[in-house]
């Protein structure tokens, strides 16, 4: 099974084993044939259509609009429905320094994100605190609340970049398992724990 | 400056004084309430700057500055109380409105309270936070502030320290919010306050009664973080503040270490350095034009606004390397020559730009409904922009001329031609114009340069450890929202003792309550857009 992404060849992306390691994964769970075509069918149009929440609480958030401008236009990913509302969105890009007092806000959004949600780091200071990782009111890393599935490095990182790492996340909901599989809540708090 | 001093000390004579770039007074507590009054109604002196908190280990203090508006002198006052364990001091929140959030930041840093302010609550950091940061001996280890995720309790109540008729002290609780008000939440997260800004708003039908505003969503510790590094490695923290004004913002740090270090810039670096502020004013007053015109409802204009944008974000890339943290200023010059194609590029995007401020104006400000959501809206007076320190292109709205390039020039801004713009409506229309009108007036003062940037050096060579004279410095720079001051206490040590980060921005959101009280929700909106705040630049 190859994991197409329409915009960019699959030999271009740099980690594909990590991709092939989840298709190894899935694989050796058995899917079924049929729940395993639908799988396929409702992936393509999931991955087709991520709505990011927007959580732009400074510089890269500037980035993340200069996406939904003309120029870089986010909507030929099928992202360009950025919400307000976490109720409307399928993922959070948090795109910017995550501090102390901002921590109990982000996790409430995340909680209210409806299942099967995601979390895209973008930036150094998502990811890590970047500059700010050692002052005494910044998280080092939006993983310190939440589990992260793609990181995007930069300071603030381009907005090619930013593409690269939101298909990152189009090929990781591709090889998902719907059915039985990641919508399910109390999976996801396993992974969280472990 | 000396009749200054004279006046002073004519009228206290115990004031002590330190003669510097801006002379300084100190003051014991007991007769700064007194002085103030005095330097505000006598000596004019009616714009209070900053101030800035300070712990010198055996006491602590404040240092306040102070400008007169009518002939833009300086001055700073020192006051200081040896009491550690419960330092106060006295307000002047009923002098000049600006103190109201400054020293609310102070005790927030310093847990110094000030007698008679009615509103001590923490600014920045949440009220159950354990410790006062920027003190020197503040405990650091996580065990005392772990992050936390459970929602801090809102407080409708605050604190106060009142001193009565016969000198006593008295704690005192203020109401903010009575329990039968209507008290909505606005923010942190909403994309109508341009970024993580929270307002509790009173309300009465659609009708504003009461803003409470709520910083440190975006409270990242710059000052104490500067205190560990070197002087060099302080500058990139400049580019992260208010990114739409990166490089004014580092234009005012390393003007303020090349003031302590009396370097002479060359003349290539001034050259450059004022075209590149003025290119950021440009990006900065656009992506306003763009936001601003999204939250009144007309999304189109964002694509319009950001297309325009993108042509300054490319000239920068191919000199700077970077599309928003340029990171190209830097102690003694500048961190590498120009592109080749630069000077072409900013001529042809000269040229290009004012006809596409002509589609603007037809686009959204001829608009009928553009026109009655702004005209008349989120009125502020002259009086009301000084007083609560509102500068920049929203002082200018209201007839204040307080351009730091006109009234201290740095750089090259006295030996170029410009208008200050100012309007005197002070309503949402006139802040909305300032920005587009400004926009001409930079490309105009590009113009000037463009073709003469000298040859010659771009930077004067600098040792990798800087140490500065021991003193107090103070400078400040016109970033594109207003204002930006920075400053330094050296205690001759290769990392500041104190760096104090005077943003632009934290002032503006102190007037939001009295432009919107009485407005319409809507109109909050509208009044917020038009201030242009970004909120990393006032949390710091
Ligand atoms: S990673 Fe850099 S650009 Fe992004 S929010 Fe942090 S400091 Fe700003």
């Amino acid at each position: 099974m190859e994991v197409k992404i329409k915009s960019m060849k699959y030999e271009d992306f740099k980690d594909n084993e990590y991709i092939e390691h989840l298709i190894a994964e899935l694989k050796a769970a058995h899917t079924n044939v049929v729940v395993g075509c639908l799988d396929e069918l409702i992936n393509w149009g999931r991955s087709n259509s991520l709505w990011p929440l927007t959580f732009a609480t400074s510089c890269c958030g500037i980035e993340f609009m200069s996406l939904g401008a003309a120029r870089y236009d986010m909507a030929r990913f099928g992202f360009e429905v950025a919400r307000a509302s976490p109720r409307q969105a399928d993922f959070v890009m948090v795109a910017g320094t995550i501090v102390h007092r901002m921590a109990p806000v982000l996790k409430r959004l995340y909680d209210q994100l409806a299942e099967p949600k995601y979390v895209v780091a973008a930036g150094g200071c998502a990811v890590s605190g970047g500059p700010f990782r050692n002052s005494y009111h910044v998280l080092k890393g939006v993983e310190e609340i939440l589990p992260v599935d793609v990181y995007i490095p930069g300071c603030p990182p381009r907005p090619e970049a930013m593409f690269y790492g939101l298909m990152q996340l189009q090929r990781k909901v591709k090889v998902e398992k719907f059915f039985g599989g990641v919508n399910r809540q109390e999976k996801r708090e396993k992974v969280f724990g472990k | 400056m000396a009749n200054i001093q004279q006046e002073i000390s004519g009228f206290l004579p115990e004031a002590t004084f330190v003669e510097g770039a801006i002379l300084e007074v100190a003051v014991p507590d007991a007769k700064w309430h007194e002085l103030a009054l005095y330097l505000r109604d006598k000596l004019h002196f009616d714009y209070l700057v900053s101030i800035v908190g300070m712990d010198w280990g055996e006491t602590m203090g404040c240092i306040y500055y102070l400008t007169s508006t009518a002939d833009n002198s300086q001055v700073s006052v020192k006051v200081e109380t040896s009491d550690r364990e419960n330092p106060l001091l006295h307000t002047v929140s009923d002098l000049w409105k600006s103190a109201y959030l400054y020293e609310r930041e102070v005790y927030d840093f310093y847990g110094i309270r000030f007698i008679n302010h009615p509103d001590m609550r923490r600014l920045f950091l949440r009220n159950d936070w354990v410790g006062y940061p920027l003190r020197k001996d503040y405990n650091a280890d996580p065990a005392l502030n772990p992050i936390r995720l459970e929602h801090e309790a809102v407080d409708d109540v605050t604190h106060a320290i009142v001193e009565t008729e016969d000198g006593k002290l008295e704690e005192r609780t203020n109401t903010i919010f009575s329990p039968e008000e209507f008290v909505v939440n606005i923010g942190p997260q909403h994309p109508a306050t341009h970024g993580v800004l929270r307002l509790r708003t009173s309300l009465d039908g659609e009708i504003v009664k009461k803003v409470d505003v709520y910083c440190g969503y975006i409270h990242r510790g710059i000052e104490k973080l500067c205190e560990s590094l070197t002087y060099p490695q302080t500058l990139h923290f400049a580019d992260r503040l208010d990114y739409m004004s990166a490089q004014q913002n580092r234009h005012a740090v390393c003007l303020c270490i090349e003031d302590a270090l009396q370097i002479e810039v060359p003349m290539r670096a001034q050259y450059i350095r004022t075209i590149m502020d003025e290119l950021m004013r440009i990006s900065s007053h656009l992506l306003f034009w763009s936001t601003f015109c999204m939250d009144l409802g007309g999304t189109t204009a964002f694509f319009y606004g950001f297309r325009d944008r993108e042509k300054i974000l490319d000239i920068f890339e191919e000199t700077c390397g970077a599309r928003m943290t340029f990171n190209y200023y830097t102690i003694g010059g500048l961190m590498a020559d120009l592109h080749p194609d630069f000077q072409r590029k900013v001529k042809e995007f000269c040229a290009y730009l004012p006809a596409k401020l002509k589609e603007y104006h037809t686009l959204f400000t001829g608009n009928v409904i553009a026109q009655q959501r702004m005209k008349g809206v989120g009125l502020l007076s002259r009086e009301d922009a000084i007083s609560y320190g509102i500068a920049g292109p929203s002082g200018r709205a209201s007839g204040w001329a307080c351009d730091v390039r006109k009234n201290h020039p740095y750089a090259l801004y006295d030996k170029v031609e410009f208008n200050e713009v100012v309007r005197t409506e002070g309503d949402v229309f006139a802040r909305y114009m300032v920005r587009l009108d400004e926009i001409l007036e930079s490309i105009h003062i590009i113009e000037q340069l463009i073709d003469n940037i000298p040859e010659g050096d771009y930077a004067v060579k600098m040792k990798p450890i800087i140490k500065l004279p021991e003193g107090r410095y103070f400078r400040q720079v016109e970033a594109s929202r207003g204002p930006l001051g920075i400053f330094i206490e050296s205690h001759g040590d290769k990392n500041p003792y104190r760096l104090k980060i005077n943003s632009a921005c934290l002032p503006l959101v102190a007037g939001l309550d009295p432009m919107c009280r009485g407005g319409k929700i809507a109109d909050l909106i509208a009044i917020g857009g038009s201030l242009d705040y970004v909120i990393p630049d006032m949390d710091r």
